[in-house]
């Protein structure tokens, strides 16, 4: 994997955003969003329902085009289906008779985007899984239908399947959602692993930043258009959090948790970054 | 001890399953085009099985065959190839349910009203047909007499189309039919695959009609597919799967209808059923598909 030439000797950032502003129709999601994420940053993504979070994982994924600003992925403009990026969705059960093994999946991550049947390079790319798989603890169950995979090792899966391509930045949207809290920390450790390992930046939307607090080194709250970007101790305190929201929040410290109150908590969100299509969703 | 009854029976069971003169049959020109085609047609149905069956495109696919007969019997009323009619019919059908809304349960209500309405035109313009029934019937239950050395070519050349269009798009159609959350984010143009893909079918589904009938168009775009994901989850092996049953299926069934004389597509979907039945046993036997 070789990057862009790096200007006047750095590298490139993961992810930087400048001005960027994108609109539903009048509504303004959030406008002149700056943000410069380094190499092996892990940036979680805060924020109400609505408040733009998963739009932001559209915009880096060359998906939602920006109405005003720009946004480079690596050092290049992001685009739909650009290389050196993974992407892991929330953890939602495969249906169980979906006609792939555990290493099928990986392997869509690797190539699955690329036309022609790919025989060239069979033997490197079943190396690459092995080693994809591998690296999650997964290879005992390399050949298992995913549909009668347990949520957790699914969701170890779709951690191996984001990260075969050895991506520069990886995008998780909620991707601890509806895992129980032994999951939780395999898949955040095994996320952090791979930035301290590969420099891979992360960008991580959650709606709740305890599982993943230890590892976080800054955070992006967004809150009606409004947003802070900081470290934790600078963006999760009382003050802040009350100028964002314009009401009074206050942000407590209970053991090695933050507990947010005087915020309607806003649950589990099911919005995916895409709707999935008929043709496959059962 | 022989009632009359069992007499009957025996008759009956004489009838489907002879093989008197069958050599002498093989022989014919006629017979070998009928074999050639659908060798030709196990080969593309076999390999898109599998993705109709993850993408749960069963329904579509029947519209689609219902279309093609509507256009099949359009083409014959007007005096024109009922091949021509047949690709007219199924293509626009494919092209529309792949353009189909993602609600599962708008695709299944729009597929009905239009699948309804193009097999009523259809009867009604067979109705209003003066030539011979047996066309007619041929639509319907396909006939092993419809495949001539026309038919052959514009067979070979549609193979060919649809297995280099699958060679291209293989991966990327695999990634939106099984994964299309994670393909989108990735790139993948799933929006313009989908009616990409119905075209593919609607092209086989016209190539099938002529041979195994309207009615039983799902037998070899179908159960091939269907069979094959009880016995195996890998995408490489369900195709070859696939491929090995619709063949059987389909050059067995040939062969068998021969000396008997009957319609081919009973016999195709006969043996379609029975090696969805085998595969289906073997599966719950290794417990690989549990049943729900």
């Amino acid at each position: 994997m070789t990057g862009p030439p790096p200007v006047d000797g750095r590298e490139p950032a993961a992810v930087t955003l400048r001005g960027a502003t994108v609109r539903f129709g009048a509504r303004t999601l959030w406008e002149e969003l700056d943000l410069e994420i380094p190499r092996g940053e892990f940036v979680a993504v805060l924020g109400p329902n609505g408040s733009g979070k998963t739009t932001l994982l559209r915009v880096l994924l060359g998906l939602q085009p920006l109405d005003a600003g720009e946004v480079l992925v690596d050092g290049h403009p992001a685009r739909r289906g650009g290389e050196g990026i993974g992407y892991v969705p929330q953890q939602k059960a495969l249906p169980e008779d979906l006609p792939l093994r555990a290493r099928d999946l990986v392997g869509l991550g690797l190539d699955g985007h690329h036309l022609g049947l790919g025989l060239r390079g069979r033997r490197e790319r079943n190396r690459r899984v092995d080693a994809a798989l591998d690296a999650v603890g997964a290879g005992r169950y390399a050949r298992s239908p995913v549909g009668r995979l347990s949520g957790g090792e699914q969701q170890r899966l779709r951690v191996a399947q984001a990260l075969v391509g050895d991506p520069r930045v990886l995008l998780c949207d909620e991707p601890l959602l509806s895992l129980d809290l032994a999951h939780q920390r395999t898949v955040s450790r095994l996320i952090d692993e791979r930035r301290r390992n590969a420099g891979t930046a992360v960008v991580f939307v959650t709606h709740e930043i305890n599982p993943v607090l230890p590892l976080v080194d800054r955070v992006l709250y967004l809150v009606d258009g409004r947003f802070r970007f900081g470290t934790p101790e600078e963006v999760m305190t009382s003050e802040t959090l009350s100028e964002l929201y314009r009401t009074d929040v206050e942000v407590l410290r209970v053991r090695e948790r933050l507990v947010v109150v005087g915020v309607e908590e806003s649950g589990h969100h099911h919005d995916a970054v895409v709707p999935a299509p008929g043709g496959a969703a059962r | 001890m022989n009632s009359p009854m069992d007499a009957t029976a025996n008759d009956v069971l004489g009838k489907l399953f002879s093989l008197d003169g069958t050599g002498d049959l093989l022989a014919q020109p006629f017979v070998r085009n009928a074999l050639l085609a659908a060798a030709l047609l196990g080969l593309v149905a076999g390999v898109l099985a599998p993705l109709i069956v993850a993408r749960g495109m069963g329904f579509a696919v029947h519209g689609t065959s219902e279309l093609a007969f509507t256009g099949g019997a359009a083409a014959l009323l007007l005096g024109v190839s009922v091949s021509v009619g047949a690709v007219a019919g199924s293509v626009l059908a494919g092209l529309v349910f792949g353009l189909l809304g993602l609600r599962q349960r708008e695709r299944d209500s729009v597929i009905g009203v239009v699948l309804a309405f193009g097999l009523g035109l259809g009867v009604l313009l067979l109705a209003l047909y003066p030539g011979r029934a047996s066309n007619k019937f041929g639509l319907l239950t396909g006939s092993i007499v419809s495949v001539d050395s026309t038919n052959l070519q514009v067979l070979v050349v549609v193979t060919i189309l649809v297995l280099a269009t699958m060679a291209v798009i293989y991966r990327p159609l695999l990634f939106a039919s099984t994964d299309p959350e994670v393909a989108v984010a990735r790139g993948v143009p799933v929006r313009l695959l989908s009616p990409l893909f119905a075209v593919l079918i609607a092209l086989v589904t016209a190539l099938a009609v002529p041979i195994v009938g309207a009615i039983l168009v799902l037998s070899v775009t179908i159960i091939p597919g269907a069979a094959a994901a009880r016995v195996t989850a890998s995408p490489v092996v369900a195709t070859v799967l696939a491929v090995v049953i619709a063949e059987v299926a389909l050059v067995g069934g040939t062969v068998l209808s021969l000396a008997p004389g009957l319609p081919i597509s009973g016999y195709v979907a006969t043996i379609a059923f029975l090696g969805y039945l085998v595969c289906r046993i073997i599966g719950r036997a290794r417990g690989q598909v549990r049943t729900g």
